[in-house]
């Protein structure tokens, strides 16, 4: 039985810049496979074709962010498989390196120097060798790939409430401005049940003394995210964030997914594989 | 006047009511006004002592009793008075008349309460003088008026050359500032790392490539450190500068930027601020081209409307979504920098309307585009133009 092959995808917008890393990782490790993805909507499309073992991630591409990319492919890999590494490549991005650090991801300063990228790979070396042996038993059972693949998603996670661009403390939310009409309307934080991403929009559900209202707001949820405080609001899926005493509980259906029901609230809430580690019994 | 404090207590008085500022601002400047007051003591302790080196007779304590109050009383009514006279003065002392008013009243007023006080201490009537003998009474009207005037032009005078160096000092200071900013601003530090992270991977492959690469990063660092020195150059030169940056980004991002400059042979003269269109150009691609996947393209054109040089940046990017975002640009750091530097450089009346955004899907067509610089049927996107004063 031949070994299946390891591969890895490279997103990295500059033509130059991925062929070389590409050209590199041949010469460093001959028996990877490499791809290249030109943005950031491209890398998670490929990336859920291809299922490689290896992400290397330029953090400032076209269409969304190395982190949103890598955030998105977490929650749509294949449930039963483990998610791939992920290595950050970045230029001088002095507060994308400091959350890195923070959050235990791996990255590589640009431009990447031969030395570094190779204690990179040797680090990786030995966990690439689960992969091989894993890709050959395709089930397992579930709560198992939770835990291994744990270390990853709450990097992940961690990253996702930091702010990248800057490292303003940014001042938590107390209101939510929401134009309805040719009026503002002001709601306080404390009525906000949940948001939701919904296109260009973030729907903000309100209604927890008064009645139950929907407002939509031009705020990202990646920006919301680090004004709001961790233990009053949880991400539970890429576009949905919700108040964390609202929740009810939580169901698994037959396929492995999670649901929230929240309090007083007719709405279920899909919990994404990112978010899934939160909700385990005590 | 340099007072630490005084600047940002005059900012925030301006909100209180009339009678309400003086307070506000005298309260950072009492140690200078404590200063103020012991050192007209001690000048009127030392006048005393010289009379009565003319008048032996008369004990040194009988001119004390008069000089002090006199002294003391003509320092509080300036010193204090100063503040609520003429609040908009920049150097906490009101101007013109109001300034004359206030040294010659609060001498005369202090002459005559320091002369009552002393008669009070003295138990006698100085007044009874002005009959017995008006001469001498003059005589002493005039000295002391003199004396008074004399130390107010002299506290006057130190105030105001305080406050003339710490402007000169804060002006030089705001100018070595902004140099600095500039030049932190074209040294973009990751267009810096991305340039050798491309440099790098062209040397072992394409080494020619990778000499002319080096060679634009080469003349773009060195206009780039000479134009915080040089304050104006040609257009020529202007756009031969953003060509080469132009260059160099289009190594590193391939065809996703396209990029046209425009400059007609008779402008290629003409005078501009050294790289006034450089940060403009960064934007269109870092905020414009580089998010957008499949990238674009980047106009630059000048051109001529009557005695004013046009210049725009236009590119058909990401383009702003929401009047926030568009606002956000607007205000932001880079157009902000161009701004300032247009203002100090012709002047505040011409800057007005110097620069419009427009992105192009969303934006209401400022007036003056009126004049089709540019004719492009391009959406979304951005557009900066700049019309200055045509020199040579």
């Amino acid at each position: 039985m031949s070994p299946q092959s390891l591969t890895a995808l490279i997103a990295e917008d500059e033509p130059l810049l991925a062929e070389a890393l590409q050209r590199e990782l041949a010469t460093l490790w001959p028996q990877l496979q490499t791809q290249i993805a030109t943005d950031g909507l491209q890398a998670v499309e490929q990336a859920l074709e291809l299922l490689p073992q290896l992400l290397f991630f330029d953090v400032r591409m076209p269409g969304q962010s190395g982190l949103e990319a890598a955030q998105e492919i977490a929650e749509r890999w294949p449930s039963g498989r483990r998610l791939p590494l992920l290595i950050f490549v970045t230029a001088f991005d002095e507060y994308a390196v400091k959350a890195f650090e923070q959050s235990a991801v791996d990255y590589i300063v640009k431009p990447v120097k031969t030395v570094r990228l190779q204690q990179t790979l040797e680090r990786i070396r030995p966990l690439a060798g689960v992969f091989h042996a894993q890709s050959a038993i395709q089930s397992i059972a579930l709560p198992e790939i939770l835990d291994t693949d744990e270390p990853m998603l709450n990097a992940l996670r961690s990253l996702l409430r930091t702010p990248l661009d800057a490292l303003i403390s940014t001042p938590s939310l107390q209101r939510i401005q929401a134009s309805v009409g040719s009026q503002i309307i002001v709601v306080p934080l404390s009525e906000v049940a949940y948001f939701e991403a919904a296109d260009k929009y973030v729907r903000v559900l309100t209604g927890i003394e008064k009645p139950e209202r929907e407002l939509l707001i031009r705020t990202p949820i990646k920006d919301l995210l680090p004004q709001l405080k961790p233990d009053e609001f949880w991400q539970i899926h890429r576009s949905t964030v919700v108040r964390v005493s609202l929740i009810e509980a939580v169901q698994r259906d037959a396929t492995g997914r999670l649901t929230l029901s929240l309090r007083g609230r007719l709405d279920k809430l899909m919990v994404s594989r990112l978010y899934a580690a939160q909700f385990k019994a005590m | 006047m340099f007072i630490p404090g005084v600047h940002q207590a005059t900012e925030a008085a301006r909100m209180l009511p009339r009678w309400a500022r003086g307070w506000a601002v005298m309260r950072p400047c009492r140690f200078v006004l404590l200063r103020h007051g012991w050192q007209v003591a001690l000048f009127c302790v030392a006048i005393c002592l010289v009379l009565s080196l003319f008048q032996p007779g008369v004990p040194l304590w009988r001119q004390m009793v008069y000089s002090l109050p006199m002294g003391m009383v003509t320092w509080a009514l300036i010193d204090g008075g100063r503040f609520f006279l003429d609040q908009d003065s920049p150097y906490l002392f009101p101007r013109g008349w109001r300034g004359v008013a206030l040294i010659v009243g609060g001498v005369f007023l202090g002459f005559l309460l320091g002369t009552l006080i002393g008669d009070a201490i003295n138990g006698q009537s100085s007044f009874s003088l002005m009959r017995r003998s008006p001469q001498f009474f003059v005589y002493i009207f005039l000295f002391s008026m003199a004396s008074g005037i004399g130390i107010s032009l002299f506290f006057y005078n130190q105030g105001k050359s305080a406050y003339l160096l710490a402007e000169i000092e804060a002006k030089s200071r705001q100018a070595t500032e902004a140099q600095l900013k500039l030049l932190q601003s074209q040294l973009d530090p990751h267009m810096l790392f991305n340039t050798l992270a491309n440099l790098r991977a062209l040397i072992p492959h394409e080494p020619e490539r990778a000499v002319q690469m080096l060679d634009q990063l080469g003349d773009f660092l060195r206009a780039t450190l000479s134009a915080s020195r040089a304050q104006e150059h040609s257009l020529q030169a202007e756009f031969d500068r953003l060509r080469d940056y132009l260059s160099l980004m289009h190594i590193r991002l391939g065809e996703r930027l396209r990029f046209h400059l425009d400059l007609p042979q008779e402008l290629t003269r003409v005078l501009v601020p050294t790289l006034i269109l450089q940060s403009l150009v960064e934007n269109a691609i870092e905020h414009g081209l580089e998010p957008k996947v499949g990238g674009g393209t980047v106009w630059i054109t000048a051109s001529k409307k009557g005695e004013q040089l046009i210049l725009q940046v236009s590119d058909d990017g990401m383009g702003f979504d929401t009047e926030a975002a568009h606002d956000q640009v607007t205000q932001g750091f880079g157009l902000a920098q161009v701004r300032e530097r247009l203002q100090s450089w012709y002047g505040s009346q011409n800057t007005i309307d110097l620069i419009a955004v427009r992105a192009m899907n969303t934006r209401a067509t400022p007036a003056f585009d009126a004049n089709k610089a540019v004719k492009m049927d391009i959406s979304p996107g951005c557009q900066v133009t700049l019309m200055l004063p045509l020199r040579t």
